[in-house]
């Protein structure tokens, strides 16, 4: 549902962030993005979200060329992605239900729908009984399930984590994987970069490494690093 | 659009007023200030319009014609003066009328014309009225040129002077109301952005939730509008009330003075300077929206 071809990231400042990329996800899927900071795992999250634009080469999704889509039909373009970001983003001024509730406001739907949905979600993600309760109350680990809460109430149909972990301890980190993996048995495709080793060994799936702006390595099943 | 999207807009733009209820009311307060000059401004332009109509339409030339014409040929110049391009009104007056309106207007003293009706020593004469105050230096020398004229009167100098002084003053007011609003817009946009400042983080993360530009923008533009009514409706009132304790004041004083009192005028002004609230807002927030906005 999601392929490069040719891919090149060429920044005004003259960095090259990715280089002749090619890669194609399917629908299903669960990918590690891995590599050292600076390798181009961001950019090629940020061409699918289409924050950033490629320099050269196409990237598709279900078939459509990102980079053709008129100004209007970006918001529904990242309505079916769901994001999850290192440093959550949430709004501090609204509580968890508010939170969830705002990314299904923001594509026009209606309380009832809000009010079924978010108590659902919220229930996947083991934090219902914190709905009322604000970010700042809560621990890391929980802000990031509010993230992910946010991220799925409106069933995209991909779901892609920049260093979700980044920021949590092992045991809390654990957890979330448990909670993206259960998301990725129902169906949706998960992509995520990530620095945690151990988590990526273990989980044993698709591994993409990056290095450089270039996929040095794509293999099903694969570990965060080869050499040792 | 779904009720709850409607209801989202409303919620967004009135809590965010209450947030920033400091910068909110000083904004209303900045566009009520520019709004009531503005309105002020309106008022004076609507009255000294009517105030140079009226002069304008007062102002008239006297045609003095040569002794011992002839009925006929005093009716054929008539015709053609009639003709002539601007001209509002052409009236015979003879001499016996002008001296009547001589006496008429002496009054008390009309004494000293005593005996005159046997020897009139007034001419014959037209009036003539032009459409427009401007003209009217164009027109005497025409008419000074016609068979049988002696000589044309009207307020020399005079004329030229209140053609050019009206002209200033409505070049003058159009500009000054002008720059009023502008101002008025720089000041609301500056509200608006600092509201839009605030929340960043918060467009930021709606855009990324796959919000619409137009589901970010709109709840400013909201905010924007309601700050430029509220600043309306106080400089509206205030005009409005302002200026009937005048009217009042100068029926009472200066009786002589005539202020435009027609509902209908005023509350064209009191509608357009609503309408100005509005537009301002609108126009302030779009201004302060649009960097966060690109896609």
């Amino acid at each position: 549902m999601i392929n490069f071809y040719n891919v090149t990231k060429l920044y005004p400042n003259g960095v090259k962030a990715l280089n002749d990329i090619s890669l194609a996800i399917n629908r299903g899927e669960f990918v590690f993005l891995v590599g050292p900071s600076g390798a181009g795992k961001t950019s090629l999250i940020k061409i699918i979200f289409r924050e950033e634009l490629p320099t050269r080469g196409q990237a598709l999704f279900n078939g459509k060329n990102i980079a053709r889509l008129k100004g209007r039909e970006v918001p529904y373009l990242r309505r079916k992605i769901g994001m999850v970001f290192q440093d959550f983003r949430l709004l501090p001024q609204k509580n968890v239900f508010e939170n969830v509730a705002f990314a299904m406001e923001v594509t026009g739907a209606s309380t009832k729908q809000i009010k079924t949905r978010v108590p659902l979600v919220l229930e996947r993600v083991g934090l219902l009984e914190k709905a009322r309760v604000f970010p700042s109350e809560l621990s890391g680990g929980e802000q990031q399930r509010v993230c992910i809460a946010r991220a799925i109430v409106n069933n995209p149909a991909v779901l892609i984590a920049d260093e979700p972990t980044g920021n949590l301890d092992p045991d809390t980190a654990w957890g979330l994987m448990e909670l993206l993996e259960e998301i990725n048995k129902s169906g949706t495709t998960v992509i995520m970069a990530t620095h945690a080793k151990e988590i990526v060994d273990a989980m044993k799936r698709r591994v993409v490494a990056m290095s450089g702006g270039r996929i040095t390595r794509d293999e099903e099943g694969g570990v965060y690093s080869n050499e040792l | 659009m779904s009720f709850n999207t409607l209801a989202y807009y409303w919620r967004e733009a009135l809590q965010s007023i209450a947030r920033n209820s400091w910068l909110s009311a000083a904004s209303v307060g900045t566009v009520a200030v520019s709004l009531l000059i503005v309105g002020i401004f309106a008022l004076l332009v609507v009255n000294t319009n009517e105030f140079t109509r009226g002069l304008e339409s007062g102002l008239e030339l006297r045609v003095i014609l040569r002794e011992g014409q002839s009925r006929d040929s005093i009716r054929n110049l008539q015709g053609e003066i009639q003709k002539l391009p601007g001209i509002s009104l052409v009236e015979f007056v003879s001499k016996e009328q002008a001296l009547e309106e001589m006496k008429k207007s002496l009054k008390n003293r009309r004494d000293i014309l005593e005996g005159l009706e046997n020897d009139n020593p007034l001419p014959d004469a037209f009036r003539v009225k032009s459409a427009r105050a401007d003209q009217i230096p164009d027109l005497a020398a025409r008419l000074e040129g016609m068979e049988g004229v002696d000589q044309v009167v009207y307020g020399h100098g005079l004329v030229e002077k209140l053609v050019s002084a009206t002209r200033w003053a409505r070049l003058a007011g159009t500009g000054i109301l002008a720059v009023l609003c502008l101002a008025a817009v720089f000041l609301i946009s500056t509200t608006i952005r600092m509201s839009v400042f605030a929340r960043r983080k918060e467009i930021g993360i709606m855009v990324l939730l796959g919000a619409t530009n137009w589901f970010v923008r709109f709840p400013y533009l909201l905010e924007g509008m309601i700050l430029g009514f509220l600043g309306a409706v106080l400089a509206g009132s205030a005009v409005y009330a302002g200026y009937i304790s005048l009217v009042s004041y100068i029926d009472q004083t200066l009786p002589f003075v005539h202020p435009v009192t027609d509902r209908q005028t005023i509350f064209m002004v009191l509608g357009g300077v609503l309408a100005t609230g509005l537009f301002i807002g609108a126009v302030g927030s779009i201004f302060s929206i649009r960097r966060f906005l690109k896609t």
